[in-house]
């Protein structure tokens, strides 16, 4: 017999089905070569996320190929998930044979040919390098530093997304090499159902999609309800404006995903389950196809798994789109094709969830946490975070921050380390004004909340949620009553209009919004009146909170709140004094013509909506503010740049 | 559109509610929106009410009911873009076309949608026209991406 080529070597079998710890030495080599420590010809990484690709990774793609093509070099070209190093991308990494993996930043159509004729000719392009990876099998690179010694990795805790950005998503070997499914394959073979769930509810896990329930006791719930049917739902339906957390955890990792989900099934005896996932995630529902198709056809998923008798299949469901389908019951509604309209509670989705079947809804982030707690531990997984809440959070940083992306840190982290230490401070050197933790329903956490630890209890002390993830940073050019604003208009969008008190209540406290961050529309509209509108949006706040029916509803004031408590003097000064300082109410604006400048063309005059400008031809002209509604049309037409901002 | 529109239902029915959404995805998918047939035809096949299956539909964002221009502008509208001012460069974009989201110009050449988050955040703020992403970009540079198109088309 002879031995098996790299290629036919069938990890699956070789790895998962024969439980022996010595690893033959043919297998640990083509192990190695999967893990990309040693490569035989050149090997181009091209990050190649949603994020990536928005800032051009497709054409740099295309680019290489042809670069590879007419200097007929012989290499692989892979594409990866996000590194979650959003701010330096496009990003393209060249591993050549002997070398350390060396990434390059803000990669372009234009550079790219430079790029790769430096590298192939054995030197490196310094404007564009990033860093290299650590690497013990191969001859690092001279005059460069590593990518793990950069502040923004440095300082994180890569435990969900250790391999996002560095394996590729297509492939299941490269996960399995890298000691993928040997959770599930231990558990199947060694763990009864009950002893996953034990291990899970030790492990103080809890749901990261924002409610933080302990995940174990989730699945204890479920197992037990009677029901010849349970399904599990994976939420991926992430709609929160400016939260990408679990796209990117399955785009650069889907099969960590199908495993985490995998455990939970076996955990709480399910046999179907569905990914929920937004139908506009393009590229993560055609790398969770893929990802599906092959777990099927290596016999991770389907009949008799791993020989050990257990059935587990994913289907995915796309949805369409509805911001309150992040709520479980909403969710499951969506799934049976109906509107998705939350349901009230109890009966909980682990009693009667799905087509009215028990029912586990976990949220991509939680349920990759999973294998490791199955793999390495409940200790290894608590070495990290606070006692009540173990374990990392990851979360999309946006906004005005230096650098922003993709991070994982433990909880119990600050929101200072997590804007100086990681990102590296504000942009343009302003200042820290607010950040708003919690997607659009969260709350905003000021400069005296920096040092308050991001957990769970910490958070929820301070009146604030933790959330799925999102965190936008504002800076000091940001109006806190017009962010207020856009949220509270997010939210009656999104409202789904079952219960009064969110569907009018959202709308009343927008009109409150709309009222003072405009002049006011007729005499008798007096500033007395904009007052008592803040005075009723604080009493209405409380009462949408108290009385609607789903988590939507009971957090949409909490944006206009917490800005009202923190900023109140900024609500105050857009009511009494019509001013809005950081200029970005537009109806707030002011202008003034400079009498220097202006030459009394009349364009101005003739231009203006509101008949506000007044002036005789060749002389200066001047604008009536009590008329003047701010539009900003002056500014624009006068050629002669005397139109200014008061 | 008659025998498309059957074909898809066919292809994807077990005549079951929860095939009401993947059906209605299928059939956006094929037309760009949802035409009034396809209301008609999905709720004979499913043998719901007509009424029903526009209720659904109309309260998912993705279902459209008007078709789409051949160029589609989608303005990012997600919190990252509007502190960077995407709702200034929104309202640019409408006074240039002279409609507002959710429509299409007289024309058919251009359509305009906002989008609650693209997952690109630190090139806010963004608008994508088609297939094309323009990031970090100001309302002069949409302006002239229009006009281009407009001199484009009009040869």
């Amino acid at each position: 017999m002879s031995t098996p080529t790299a290629s036919t070597i069938n990890l699956v079998e070789e790895l998962l089905l024969k439980n022996t710890l010595e690893i033959p030495e043919d297998l640990e080599q083509h192990l190695i070569k999967l893990r990309h420590m040693t490569v035989e010809k050149p090997l181009i990484y091209v990050g190649n996320g949603t994020c990536g690709q928005v800032a051009g990774s497709i054409k740099i793609l295309k680019e290489i190929e042809n670069y590879l093509h007419e200097n007929n070099i012989d290499a692989e070209v892979i594409e990866t998930g996000c590194i979650g190093m959003c701010w330096a991308e496009p990003l393209i990494d060249i591993q050549l044979p002997g070398r350390s993996r060396l990434s390059y930043k803000h990669v372009s159509q234009e550079n790219v040919t430079e790029i790769l004729d430096a590298t192939f000719n054995s030197t490196f392009e310094p404007k564009y390098i990033l860093g290299q990876f650590k690497n013990e099998f191969t001859e690092p690179w001279e005059g460069i530093s590593f990518v793990e010694d950069i502040p923004f990795y440095k300082n994180q805790t890569r435990r969900i997304l250790k391999y996002c950005g560095k394996i590729n998503p297509y492939s299941l070997d490269e996960y399995i090499a890298n000691g993928g499914f040997s959770s599930l394959s231990d558990t199947l073979l060694t763990k009864t159902p009950a002893q996953v769930r034990d291990l899970v509810i030790k492990s103080g896990l809890r749901g990261r999609g924002g409610g933080g329930y302990l995940t174990g006791k989730k699945w204890e719930t479920a197992a037990l309800s009677q029901g010849d049917q349970k399904y599990l739902i994976c939420n991926a339906d992430e709609s929160d404006p400016g939260a990408f957390m679990d796209r990117a955890i399955i785009e650069g990792n889907p099969h960590l995903l199908i495993e985490g989900m995998a455990l939970a099934a076996y955990a709480t005896g399910t046999s179907k389950s569905y990914i929920y996932i937004r139908s506009s995630y393009e590229l993560a529902v055609k790398r969770l196809v893929k990802a599906i198709d092959d777990c099927k056809e290596a016999g991770l998923l389907g009949h008799n798994i791993l020989n050990s008798g257990f059935n587990f299949s994913i289907q995915l469901a796309t949805s369409a789109g509805a911001f309150v389908c992040g709520e479980e019951t909403a969710l499951i509604n969506s799934i049976e094709g109906k509107r998705g309209i939350p349901r009230p509670r109890p009966p909980y989705p682990t009693q009667r969830g799905l087509f009215n079947k028990p029912t586990v809804v976990n949220n991509v982030e939680t349920l990759s946490n999973v294998p490791m707690i199955i793999g390495e531990g409940v200790d290894a997984f608590r070495s990290v975070g606070t006692k009540e809440s173990p374990g990392t959070k990851v979360f999309s940083l946006s906004g005005k921050t230096e650098k922003s992306g993709l991070i994982e840190v433990p909880m119990g982290y600050t929101l200072k380390d997590i804007i100086f230490k990681i990102s590296g401070g504000i942009k343009h050197n302003k200042s820290f004004k607010a950040a708003q933790i919690g997607g659009p329903s969260g709350s905003c956490l000021v400069e005296e909340n920096l040092e308050t630890p991001i957990d769970y209890e910490s958070l929820s002390r301070i009146d604030a949620i933790m959330g799925s993830g999102g965190l936008v940073v504002a800076d000091e050019d940001t109006c806190m009553v017009d962010l207020s604003k856009f949220f509270i208009g997010f939210l009656k969008d999104a409202s789904c209009g079952k219960c009064i008190p969110c569907r009018e209540g959202t709308h009343r406290m927008l009109e409150i919004l709309e009222d003072i961050t405009r002049k006011p529309r007729d005499a008798n509209h007096k500033t007395l009146d904009r007052f008592k509108g803040v005075m009723q949006l604080e009493e209405l706040g409380k009462v949408i909170s108290e009385t609607s029916l789903c988590g939507l509803g009971q957090t949409a004031p909490k944006p206009v709140l917490s800005a009202l408590k923190y900023f109140r003097q900024e609500f105050e000064e857009h009511i009494y004094e019509r001013k809005c300082s950081a200029n970005v109410c537009r109806e707030l604006r002011t202008y003034e013509i400079d009498p220097e400048a202006c030459t009394g063309c009349t364009l101005c005059m003739v231009k203006c909506p509101e008949k506000a400008i007044i002036g005789a031809v060749k002389h200066p002209h001047f604008i009536v503010e009590s008329k003047c509604t701010g539009c900003g049309i002056c500014l624009e037409v006068c050629k002669f740049d005397a139109v200014k901002l008061k | 559109m008659e025998n498309k529109l059957q074909e898809i239902i066919t292809s994807n029915s077990n005549s079951k509610r929860e095939d009401l959404i993947p059906i209605l995805q299928r059939i956006q998918e094929e037309f760009n929106y949802l035409p009034q047939e396809a209301i008609y035809a999905v709720s004979k096949a499913l043998e719901m009410p007509a009424s029903k299956v526009y209720s659904i539909a109309s309260f998912y964002n993705l279902f459209r009911f008007q078709a789409i221009g051949k160029y589609h502008i989608r303005v990012c509208n997600g919190t990252a873009c509007h502190l960077s001012k995407s709702s200034d460069l929104l309202r640019e974009i409408k006074k240039e076309l002279k409609i507002e989201p959710g429509h299409a110009t007289s024309n058919r050449l251009f359509s305009l949608e906002t989008v609650p988050c693209m997952g690109a955040c630190h090139l806010s703020p963004i608008v994508r026209i088609n297939n094309t992403y323009h990031t970090q970009v100001e309302s002069e540079e949409i302006k002239r991406v229009i006009a281009e198109i407009r001199k484009e088309e009009e040869l």
